[in-house]
């Protein structure tokens, strides 16, 4: 377990501990700090993917077990204890190819960052602190330290954008800000409701042992002897023990236990009391009515949604984008696109829906709404731009709308006997979007930015006749702009298919339109293919810089276009790492559906009359 | 008991228990007539420059006497014997009930001593005042100081007056230390006009009081008070009391620099010193905010600390045409004497119980009140601070925003000040204390910069700082982990502060409030990121002296020593968290 503690405390903390090291290196040798930079993005890099190789799990433990559902090499620690801060950290399906991803992207664009001249050493400090922030979102498990990395990475975001960037940088960086500090408030406040609202206790007695323990996979069930070989209670029941003598509420920030009583089936007792029809308006605390008549879990679903959706980004909080990835320096855009647009997604699949799965049922469709709204308005609005990094922009809009689809598709309910297949398909769906978006979109960014570096600029209108000066790069911008289409074979469709065929269960035009998206994304990149690489000669300025790409070039391209080509054919390589964690999300959410789902959404009254009804249609069966 | 048995119970309640409990005033008292009679060691150079040089150092010897003296790592430690000596197991009075002694009182004495002897530091390194003028200025400090420690352990009407004044006359003096400067005369004036207004009315409203319930003794009064309600008599004089109320209401929201009541703020800062403005926007935020926690909490809960048995009498002798009322109610209090005692505590404890639900009402309308300040006021501070060129400017209306915060802390200690939900109370006090715990240091490091920098470019404005990552890192590095620190962004000390001013909100169902201080939040982020923004982005202003600040010297390392703290206790808040943990535990008992 200790050991457990010092790998990802090493994986997240290395960057940070890095930056400092950096902050001291001399100011005249640039080099050295872009070196040292790279070599700690790279091990970092190296870690995760060691941690990810499949091993005996006998021999060691330290890796990430194929197969497994549950949250692994796990650790808590205490931090503020008066308020139950934990140091709270843990990988699993959803999370961890996450964090692979980002370590690969940093380690890209580090690479990337080749050209950055100007006050390198300050750039290198901020890229670190930066690269500690997004694997701590993706890592801890606890939500106020969930909430601290997540505004760690602001101030590092917005320098990065405000000296790196394009002419309007300072414009596009304090919007960034502005826009994840609103959410970030909307989501401060509904982590306060839902830490005053949520009781521990409820999970600690005899009936919930189970949920307890899945509530803390940090602690051991393992009960040592002492001296004189009785048995001791092991971490795990002493901590169950102190939760239940407890006279307090005993308020948590622990995400998983919060999981755990956010979904009504944990709490056995009070859906006895439900189905025994003995209502007595003593409702889940997470039901209870706070503000304009609405529930805490439906007020902490909108604002921690709200938060989400905007770093996603989706329609029509999504204004920020298209700024900070016009204006942002290439290796910064991808960043942007490869990571932090999915930590909105990977909070969404994370919290939203298992935390408040009532708020989630309620407005699965204003969910689904503003996935598909975001993926036809940002393939209309990419359609329409004339800069080559705006478009690029857009198109991410127009993807991550896939995400909030399938993250939103409710598709377990009476009519289908509450079967979680489809509801899977769509979630995995979203997540495999989110990996395959992740590799293709810095890819996109990153060939916009080639040629920007040669001709300085990027207008549509103005390009053409690439594939005669520049043929490998064109040959494998193609690629990777064809993933992005969603081309059968390359990354982009696997995600892309799911979701769709997840949303014709759920609502047939939901579904028709985001397959008709296609038809917009093919028409987009087409085009923009072809105003840039086909043609007959280029049209623009500076033509006499193309040069052709360079080794450097190749090799950050390289591994995207291997990836991208790697996970369309075969898609396993990341399904087998994430299917077992989403699959037990969905099942979860699923049996809670089917366990409460007549009594979503009903005030007292109506509850009481839902429930007459369903005692007299158990009357009429009865002999 | 005679006359003569009563001085000496007095006496000897002065002596044993009072004076020791008062020792860290006395202290400075002491140090500030060592400082005046310092003056007089003029009688040639040698000594007078010794008297100078001593004058710069006494206020620091005996502020550091005096922290040591209120041992708050006594007091406040995580689980403190039940019986503290001087403490009792709620809190003692002093003098007769004029003041409070508990652990609210040592959090906030620790406070503005701690403050002090940083401050002392800080105006040592930065040469405000000069030499001539240490002597007059650390007096003033002092004395201001003394003032301050009265507020946060008011129990009596007469010392809330007291001690506002006493904090307040030496500010207006130091508001206008800066000889020969128009601008610093303008705010000294501006500052005692507006103060001798705040005060006169704030007078009447304690006299309103007095005159209604016939006590200026806040337990006493709240047990009036709620006497009336209970017996729902002398609804006629609810609007006195009302009155009083919004009166008193006046005093406090001056001396918090809260909306309406706020515009001697940036006249004031702009004019005085930065070392002044740091003065002001710290120790005299936390006393005021000291003292209306206990105004609020003095006329709205009957604490356990006041005997309630005679209370009939007392509520009788309000009721004064009714005598023969009052001979029955003494006869039969004379009766329930006789009665064994344990009877006599639950008696108490469900009267006490019954008034502090009859002063319900009261305790609501104060929340309203002071819901209402806090939200204009935070909202306020946050928009106007947005057009701010000046930094001392901008600065004066973000400490106008923080009180807006710490302000709304008080709504829910208020509404929530009843036996069922006091943990919620007590809660939102430690949210108070441990803001006002990292505000000073967040604060003090912010003037401390512009003070620094002001020696530097012998300029304030926010334009000179153009481009100052580039020549003077360091200072560029703290200013911006100040800033954020202010803004509320983890993983500074500011944060941790606004999660624990907020949290009590969502405890006592104070959504629009909790909204207002989220989107307040957001608000405030313009105009600190325009300083950052400033400091690292823009290019370096042409008019501006070719000066850098070294971190490598003694403001360099102090301004480290005190900006270290904002980050530590956003990681590791343990020990401050249980004072202020500590100091509200005995509160609402």
């Amino acid at each position: 377990m200790n050991t457990a503690v010092a790998l990802l405390s090493f994986i997240i903390f290395l960057p940070a501990l890095a930056a400092i090291v950096v902050a001291f290196l001399p100011k005249d040798k640039p080099e050295a700090a872009k070196l040292f930079t790279l070599f700690v993005t790279l091990v970092v890099f190296g870690v995760t993917l060691w941690v990810a190789i499949p091993r005996d799990p006998a021999s060691d433990s330290l890796h990430f077990a194929l197969g497994q559902p549950d949250m692994q090499l796990s650790v808590g620690l205490p931090w503020i204890e008066a308020f139950r801060i934990e140091y709270l950290l843990g990988l699993d399906g959803i999370s961890f190819p996450l964090v692979l991803l980002t370590a690969f992207i940093t380690l890209l664009s580090m690479w990337t960052s080749w050209n950055i001249t100007k006050y390198v050493k300050a750039y290198c400090v901020l890229f670190l602190i930066l690269e500690t922030g997004m694997l701590g979102v993706f890592i801890a498990l606890d939500f106020f330290l969930f909430y601290v990395f997540w505004e760690v990475m602001l101030l590092p975001m917005y320098f990065l954008i405000g000296v790196w960037g394009g002419p309007r940088r300072e414009y596009a960086a304090i919007k960034f800000f502005l826009y994840t500090l609103l959410g970030s408030v909307f989501m401060l406040i509904a982590i306060l409701m839902l830490y005053f609202s949520s009781d521990l206790r409820q999970l600690a007695t005899e009936k919930n042992v189970a949920l307890f323990a899945a509530a803390h996979p940090h602690l051991s069930n393992d009960a040592g002897k002492d001296a004189d070989g009785q048995p001791l209670d092991s971490p795990l029941m002493q901590k169950f023990k102190e939760v239940q003598a407890s006279e307090h509420p005993w308020h948590t920030f622990n995400i998983l236990a919060l999981q755990q009583i956010g979904q009504h089936t944990n709490d056995a007792e009070w859906l006895e009391r439900l189905r025994a029809g003995g209502y007595d308006g003593d409702k889940h605390p997470f039901d209870e009515a706070v503000f304009l008549g609405k529930s805490v879990q439906w007020w902490a679903f909108v604002l921690l949604f709200i938060g989400f959706a905007i770093k996603v980004p989706s329609v029509p909080l999504h204004t920020w984008l298209p700024d900070a990835h016009v204006e942002a320096p290439t290796p910064i855009s991808m960043i942007l696109a490869g990571v932090l647009l999915k930590m909105g997604g990977y909070g969404i699949l994370r919290i939203c829906y298992p935390i408040c799965p009532a708020a989630g049922y309620e407005l699965a469709w204003a969910v689904c709404g503003v996935g598909v709204v975001s993926m036809v308005y940002g393939a209309f609005a990419a359609l329409a731009q004339k800069d080559f990094k705006r478009l690029v922009a857009y198109s991410s809009v127009s993807h991550m709308g896939y995400v909030v689809l399938g993250l939103g598709v409710w598709s377990a309910t009476q009519a289908n006997g509450f079967n979680p297949y489809y509801w899977e398909q769509g979630v995995t769906g979203a997540m495999f979007q989110m990996i395959a978006h992740g590799i293709s979109s810095p890819g996109m960014f990153f060939l916009v930015g080639v040629v920007y570096d040669r001709v300085h600029h990027r207008n549509l209108d103005e390009f053409g006749g690439l594939f005669g000066r520049m043929p490998l790069y064109s040959g494998l911008a193609i690629v990777i702009f064809f993933a992005g289409l969603g081309l059968p074979g390359l990354c982009g469709f696997i995600g892309e298919v799911l979701v769709t065929l997840s949303a014709w269960n759920f609502s047939k035009v939901l579904a028709v339109i985001s397959a008709g998206v296609v038809i917009l994304t093919a028409a987009y990149i087409l085009w923009t293919i072809q105003r840039v690489y086909l043609g007959p000669e280029y049209k623009g300025p500076h033509g006499d810089h193309l040069t052709p790409i360079t080794p450097r070039e190749v090799a950050i391209v390289a591994p995207l276009v291997v990836t991208s080509i790697v996970l369309g054919v075969y898609p396993p390589a990341m399904l087998d790492y994430l299917k077992p964690s989403v699959d037990k999300t969905v099942v979860e959410l699923a049996t809670w559906t089917k366990d409460v789902q007549p009594y979503i959404g009903l005030d007292e009254e109506q509850m009481e009359e839902a429930q007459e009804e369903e005692k007299a249609k158990t009357a009429a069966l009865l002999p | 008991m005679n006359f003569v048995e009563l001085i000496e119970g007095f006496i000897r309640q002065t002596r044993e228990i009072s004076l020791p409990s008062f020792l860290p005033e006395l202290i400075l008292t002491g140090t500030i007539v060592a400082m005046l009679l310092l003056r007089i060691a003029s009688w040639n150079r040698i000594t007078e420059r010794a008297a100078q040089v001593l004058a710069a150092w006494l206020p620091l010897v005996g502020a550091c006497l005096a922290l040591a003296a209120t041992t708050p790592w006594f007091y406040l430690s995580d689980s403190p014997p039940a019986d503290l000596p001087n403490l009792g197991n709620v809190g003692q009075e002093l003098f007769g009930g004029m003041l409070i002694y508990d652990p609210l009182t040592i959090y906030f004495r620790s406070f503005l001593l701690l403050f002090v002897v940083l401050f002392v530091i800080f105006t040592q390194l930065s040469g405000i005042p000069d030499r001539e003028d240490a002597a007059d200025f650390y007096t003033l400090i002092l004395g201001s100081t003394i003032g301050m420690c009265l507020m946060a352990s008011a129990n009596h009407l007469l010392i809330v007056f007291l001690g506002v004044e006493m904090a307040s006359v030496p500010s207006y003096a130091l508001a206008g230390m800066l000889k020969g400067r128009r601008q610093a005369s303008e705010a000294a004036l501006k500052y005692a006009v507006y103060g001798a207004g705040a005060a006169g009315v704030m007078l009447y409203g304690i006299s309103l009081w007095c005159g209604v319930l016939g006590t200026a003794h806040l337990p006493t009064l709240a047990v009036r008070l709620g006497e009336m309600l209970q017996a729902g008599t002398y609804t006629d004089r609810y609007a006195a009391l009302v009155l009083g109320g919004l009166m008193i209401m006046v005093g406090l929201a001056f001396k918090l620099s809260a909306v309406p009541f706020h515009f001697w703020c940036p006249d004031v800062f702009e004019g005085a010193s930065a070392e002044v403005n740091a003065f002001l926007s710290v120790a005299s935020k936390g006393a005021a905010v000291a003292l209306l926690l206990r105004v609020g909490l003095g006329i709205g809960y009957v604490p356990t600390s006041v005997p309630l048995a005679p209370a009939t009498t007392s509520a009788a002798r309000v009721d004064n045409g009714q005598h023969t009322k009052l001979a029955a109610a003494t006869s039969e209090a004379r009766a329930t004497a006789r009665l064994i005692s344990s009877a006599k505590v639950s008696a108490a404890a469900d009267k006490r119980q019954a008034l502090n639900d009859a002063l319900s009402p009261v305790r609501s309308f104060a929340a309203w009140l002071v819901a209402a300040v806090a939200a204009i006021t935070c909202t306020f501070g946050n928009l106007a601070a947005y057009g701010q060129t000046n930094i001392k400017r901008l600065l004066a209306y973000s400490t106008i925003a923080h009180a807006g915060y710490l302000m709304m802390a008080v709504v829910p200690v208020l509404s929530q000040a009843s036996l069922t939900s006091a943990d919620a109370s007590r809660q939102a006090v430690l949210g108070i204390a441990f803001y006002i715990g990292a505000y000073l240091f967040m604060n003090l490091a912010a003037f401390a910069i512009v003070a620094f920098l002001r020696n530097t470019f012998h300029s304030e404005e926010i334009a000179t700082y153009g481009g100052l990552v580039r020549t003077s890192p360091g200072v560029t590095v703290c200013f911006i982990i100040v800033l954020l620190s202010l803004i509320g962004i983890p993983p500074m000390a500011g944060f941790l502060a606004k999660v624990l001013i907020f949290y009590p909100l969502v405890e006592g169902g104070h959504y629009t409030l909790l909204l207002i201080g989220g989107l307040n939040t957001v608000l405030s982020l313009f105009y600190y990121l325009r300083v950052i923004k400033v400091m690292t982005l823009d290019p370096e202003p042409e008019d501006r002296l070719p000066a850098h600040f070294s971190l490598v010297s003694l403001p360099g390392v102090y301004l480290v020593a005190i900006t270290l703290p904002v980050v530590i206790l956003g990681v590791a808040a343990g020990g401050l968290l249980e004072m202020a943990k500590a100091a509200a535990a005995r509160l609402l008992t």
